[in-house]
């Protein structure tokens, strides 16, 4: 019997999930904000699913009902990725040895 | 581009995502661990473009979309001052969840776009994806909302509860897996509309009863829930990166949340089921006003200082709220030029986020190994000649060693009585968050400095 592909993902999924446990205790205490802040940034790739919902107009016409969502959606996710990677730029940049 | 090769550009960029998580085991490796995230999501939005394959003129109009959105994003990352980063990743969290509701709908409109059937006939596992997907990203984006107005200060951080709030809670909970089951039987669309507005509504209930206090708990959860959104949307477009990345937040969320709730001592459950105080009313007694303390001036202070050989600063919110960062590190300055060895210690729930106490400090160029977690240096005031608690209270309070009527017992809390004297800035000796009379105040070692933090701290700069 042939396996569903879901299942495939599904296992993707729950391995994910525990290298994510793994990684996120190994995270130091203190960068935690930059942590919360990086992940918001990561979680934004569900733009991914907004260009393709964007670009995927079957008629002539660019904005119907289906794609200005995704380019709705667009912005909000290109808001969160500009501004979660830099604003965990700018934290991180203030976490430098300093010399004494 | 083949679907084979872009899934296995979607699984490097998973692969760089994790590793930009990885980066941040400590402050080294962390900055190289972000542009891994960056690398990651640059493929990530190059693959997409070239699977679609489409550059028409819509293709323009995406472009110009992220350049608005990018646009905006960048100037908040440039502008927001450090204090308001609470603020700013709840704002965050609820564009993801939007986005994710946002992504679902066109789904639903449009499945043939996604290769999920077509309109009226959508694959059943796609549409259950899709609905939870949108179900939690719109419980996701209002639960964000008010955690935002909650932690600017817009709406009170009281917590409102209602008679049989958790069970209209759990009401609508199940209501929304009933008709994710109906929507699957008849696929129509006015339930999928019904099924995002309800979670709308859920968003709110869940949040607003949880005290001003309980933020940073909220934040953590909020961050789990749209890392559980993406996820969900990752398997309605087969896209590993989103279902690895979705894990990924959805994991580290969690882990937050439960690092807040033990520093708290509070059950997950206690502390979404209702705000800390709303509860606890009966204990706190007024009478205990009489006590006597000591009080002092800041040239008390900094002779105490001057002549101790080590120091121990416990910031809290209260520090960030005076915005006495730099001032304390100046003092700091000051201090060490006099030979006294000096460091700081962090209390896990200090601040209105995990971690949001390291960050001012590092903004205040404090350098990060001199600051300590709470297990790092607890055993350390016993040796030490004076601890310096600016905006701390509860996390100081020794009543949750010794009293187990108190609502705060077995919360860990920094040992400062220890140190031979303590100096606590405070403007009045009124409670802290969690409504009860911190038993440090009245210790005979201790010396209360009545005061802004901010002007305090100064002041004592100019004495030593």
């Amino acid at each position: 019997m042939e396996i569903d592909p879901f299942i495939f993902r599904f296992s993707i999924f729950i391995l994910s999930i525990f290298v994510g446990y793994y990684v996120v205790w190994s995270v130091t205490p203190s960068l935690h904000t930059p942590l919360m802040s990086v992940t918001n940034a990561i979680s934004s790739v569900i733009i991914v699913g907004a260009i393709i919902a964007a670009l995927a107009s079957n008629s002539d016409k660019i904005f119907e009902t289906s794609s200005l969502f995704g380019f709705l959606a667009i912005i909000l996710a290109a808001v969160n990725i500009f501004g979660g990677f830099l604003v965990t730029q700018r934290m991180l940049q203030m976490y430098k040895k300093k010399k004494k | 581009m083949s679907a084979n090769l872009s899934a296995t550009f979607y699984l490097i960029s998973g692969i760089l995502f994790i590793l930009a998580l990885r980066g941040l085991s400590s402050p080294e490796t962390s900055r190289q661990g972000n542009y891994f995230g960056i690398a990651g999501m640059a493929i990530a939005i190059v693959v997409t473009f070239l699977s679609v394959g489409n550059f028409g003129s819509g293709f323009i109009y995406v472009l110009i979309f992220l350049v608005i959105g990018g646009s905006i994003g960048s100037f908040i990352a440039f502008k927001i001052p450090m204090t308001a980063m609470p603020e700013l990743v709840a704002g965050f969290h609820s564009l993801v969840g939007l986005a994710a509701v946002f992504v679902a709908i066109s789904a639903f409109l449009n499945p043939e776009a996604f290769n999920l059937g077509s309109i009226g006939n959508i694959k059943l596992a796609s549409l259950i994806e899709m609905s939870l997907g949108a179900a939690i990203g719109a419980i996701t984006f209002s639960g964000s909302i008010i955690a935002f107005l909650k932690l600017r200060g817009i709406m009170s951080g009281a917590p409102i509860t209602f008679k049989g709030q958790h069970f209209i809670n759990l009401f609508i909970g199940l209501t929304i897996i009933f008709l994710i089951y109906y929507l699957c039987r008849t696929q129509s669309s006015n339930i999928f509309w019904t099924i995002v507005a309800i979670s709308f509504l859920v968003g709110v209930l869940l949040i607003i009863p949880i005290g001003g206090a309980d933020m940073p708990v909220v934040i953590s959860m909020l961050n789990s829930y749209s890392g559980w959104a993406a996820a969900g949307i990752g398997f309605t477009l087969e896209n590993s990166a989103l279902i690895i990345t979705g894990a990924l937040v959805g994991s580290s969320g969690a882990i937050l949340s439960y690092i807040m709730c033990k520093g708290m001592n509070r059950s997950f459950f206690n502390v979404i089921l209702g705000g800390w105080g709303a509860t606890d009313q009966t204990s706190p007694a007024q009478s205990k006003e009489q006590k006597p303390t000591k009080s002092g001036n800041a040239d008390d202070a900094a002779f105490l200082m001057k002549n101790a050989s080590s120091v121990i600063i416990v910031p809290g919110y209260g520090m960030a709220v005076a915005q006495a960062q730099h001032a304390l590190r100046e003092m700091v300055d000051a201090l060490k030029k006099n030979g006294v060895k000096v460091s700081y210690a962090i209390h896990p729930v200090a601040g209105r986020m995990p971690g949001h106490m390291n960050v001012l400090l590092a903004e205040a160029n404090v350098p990060y190994d001199e600051v300590f977690e709470l297990e790092e240096i607890n055993n350390d005031f016993a040796n030490c000649d004076v601890a310096y608690v600016i905006g701390a209270n509860d996390v100081t309070n020794p009543v949750a060693k010794s009293d187990p009527q108190s609502p705060i017992y077995g919360m860990p809390v920094l040992d400062v009585e220890k140190s031979k004297s303590v100096l606590f800035v405070k403007r009045s000796l009124s409670p802290g968050y969690a409504g009860i009379d911190n038993d440090l105040f009245y210790r005979d070692n201790t010396l209360m400095l009545f005061a802004d933090a901010k002007k305090m701290t100064e002041e004592i700069v100019k004495s030593l």
